[in-house]
């Protein structure tokens, strides 16, 4: 069986900085995975190239097999793969039920857009759902700028699980949350995970990605450094090195929760 | 309670309409229908051009390209079909509209790849153009100018005719602006406002949405532009593409409140009838510019939503303390 998304020897380089250098990996339909890596490994554009918003150098990106390497973020969108950004882009003057409507097109022709109201009552019904879901719905009416920085990761979790997505990617949904919300994000994207979707989550909380991830890929100067279970990355060797810059250290017991990235 | 606001609502809008159809008949002196034309003509324009800069925060400077595209189009195709002047020239209104819409999308598709200051740059370049080509092909007379038609209609009721005419492409391009706002598309346009890649990363085809809400609303400027080169009878490339008329349209949504429905509308009744008056009054052109820099200047400074949605948040804070001394008192 083909994964249900695939990334093959994808290459992005800015300027003289090789930020992806043939990074390969695949996701299964109905998995948690996980993609760590220190800082500047090149989690982020791998993301970015693979929801369109940055074009590859080389290599291809295939959903259900067929490549979509070459589609922008509104057609990525509509296939099936949803994202969060690391620092949540919500739509800050727009109510948080109106943020949800944007996303509900997924569908639709941009000419029934023009004669339609702005959500249909089942839609607006379906919206209030998904905030009832991650649990801010009583917060529907207030303009979305309002929010605080982990309601806006709610927010922005929910609008993306909207348009009903196959595959969501989360770029580091536990960064700058208190960690009373951090347990429920976890929570909530477990359900999420239940209700069938597929999950990348990219995250520097190491008990956040341990917790939630059945497999771990670990990213290291642009390509992919290992793969395993939680425990099988804790202790290989290599994933220390990269993250301690190759600095030989003797503990073997140091596992890489403790090590505070 | 939402009962009675939609009814006092459904009020205002048959009040509105009440005074945009009697206003020529009761103020019937000439000066004065003139004034009313031009008021209704600028709201037409700054409407249609908040419908597109409103709501996608993309702050056009070009729009005069629309609207003497309009003024063009009836002023060159009236020539061309010898046609005289009547109530059949305004059938040309429509079809200003069109072009206006047509010229809008090969302009769009340049200027829209651009965002923030580098758009406003760009949609003045195109603009002058524009004026440039007016200036300078042998279809428009170059600086000589094109006359249109001249109505054999009586003084009187003569300015009542192309006031309602204006008045009629009004209503139109209000309920084209209500109608954009409330419709998914609309609700495209503001994520783009406020986060153009993400809204993309939403599944909003950012492109087809600011272009389709480019082009509408180009057709009303261009069919302004049209009655607005029938009404004066001439025209020439440095009235009808005029850099003050993007200023100004830009200036009466910003008055009003950017992205509401009835701020472009006040804006255009205060700033269009404070201009007429200045002109009037001290018979130096462009001494109402002194008044809109000033005015400008207040505006951004003071109340920077803009008139109407100052207002609309300080009405329900008063009435509140009203009611809380009411309460208080009693």
């Amino acid at each position: 069986m083909t994964p249900l998304l695939e990334v093959e020897g994808l290459t992005k380089s800015f300027g003289g900085l090789r930020a992806l250098d043939g990074a390969t990996l695949a996701v299964a339909e109905g998995e948690i995975a996980g993609l760590i890596g220190p800082n500047g490994s090149g989690k982020t554009t791998l993301f970015n190239v693979v929801t369109g918003y940055e074009r590859a150098d080389a290599g291809d990106v295939r959903l259900r097999g067929r490549s979509i390497s070459s589609a922008g973020p509104d057609r990525i969108f509509a296939l099936g793969i949803g994202r969060t950004f690391q620092l949540t882009r919500i739509f800050a003057r727009l109510s948080v039920l109106e943020n949800m409507l944007v996303a509900t097109q997924r569908h639709e022709g941009w000419a029934r857009s023009v004669f339609r109201a702005a959500g249909s009552p089942a839609e607006r019904k379906q919206a209030l759902e998904l905030l009832e879901f991650v649990g801010i719905a009583k917060l529907a009416s207030l303009p979305a700028g309002n929010l605080s920085y982990g309601q806006r990761k709610l927010l922005e979790l929910a609008y993306v699980l909207v348009a009903d997505p196959d595959v969501i990617l989360l770029d580091e949904p536990a960064g700058g949350v208190n960690p009373s919300l951090l347990h429920h994000i976890a929570d909530r994207i477990r359900a999420v995970n239940a209700a069938g979707k597929t999950l990348l989550i990219v995250e520097h909380d190491m008990e956040f990605v341990m917790y939630l991830c059945g497999r771990i890929m670990v990213l290291h100067q642009g390509r992919v450094l290992t793969t395993g279970t939680p425990e099988q990355v804790q202790r290989d060797p290599a994933v220390l090195d990269a993250y301690l810059g190759g600095a030989e250290d003797e503990d073997d017991e140091l596992d890489v929760a403790a090590v505070q990235l | 309670m939402s009962g009675t606001v939609s009814g006092a609502r459904a009020g205002a809008v048959l009040a509105a309409l009440g005074i945009l159809a009697v206003f020529p008949l009761v103020f019937s002196n000439p000066t004065t229908t003139t004034i009313g034309l031009f008021v209704v003509i600028f709201m037409v324009a700054a409407t249609a051009w908040n419908a597109f800069a409103g709501l996608s925060g993309y702050i056009a400077l070009g729009h005069a390209v629309f609207f003497g595209s309009g003024a063009y189009t009836l002023a060159i195709v009236a020539e061309k079909l010898h046609m005289t002047g009547g109530w059949s020239v305004f059938e040309l209104v429509p079809l200003a509209g069109v072009v206006a819409g047509l010229i809008a999308i090969p302009f769009g598709l340049v200027a829209l790849r651009t965002r923030r200051h580098t758009f406003v740059v760009i949609t003045i370049a195109i603009f002058f153009i524009f004026q440039l080509l007016a200036f300078n092909l042998t279809i428009t007379h170059g600086s000589s100018g094109l006359q249109t038609p001249t109505p054999l209609w009586t003084a009187v009721g003569y300015n009542q005719r192309f006031y309602y005419v204006a008045a009629a492409i009004l209503v139109l391009t209000v309920a084209m602006a209500w109608a954009i706002r409330r419709s998914r598309f609309g609700l495209q346009l503001l994520a783009i406002r406020d986060d153009e890649d993400r809204a993309r990363g939403l599944g909003v085809r950012t492109g087809r949405v600011k272009l389709i809400a480019f082009a509408a609303s180009a057709v009303p400027t261009g069919m302004v532009g049209a009655v607005y080169a029938y009404f004066l009878g001439q025209i020439f490339p440095q009235f009808a593409f005029d850099p003050l008329f993007d200023i100004t349209i830009a200036l009466m949504a910003f008055f009003g409140g950017l992205g509401t429905l009835t701020g472009p509308l006040l804006g255009a009744l205060v700033l269009e009838a404070l201009q007429q008056e200045f002109t009037l009054h001290f018979s130096v052109g462009g001494l109402y510019l002194i008044v809109y820099g000033a005015l400008f200047l207040v505006v951004i400074l003071l109340l920077p939503q803009g008139v109407v949605p100052t207002l609309a948040s300080l009405l329900p804070r008063t009435r509140a303390r009203l009611t809380q001394r009411a309460g208080a008192e009693a």
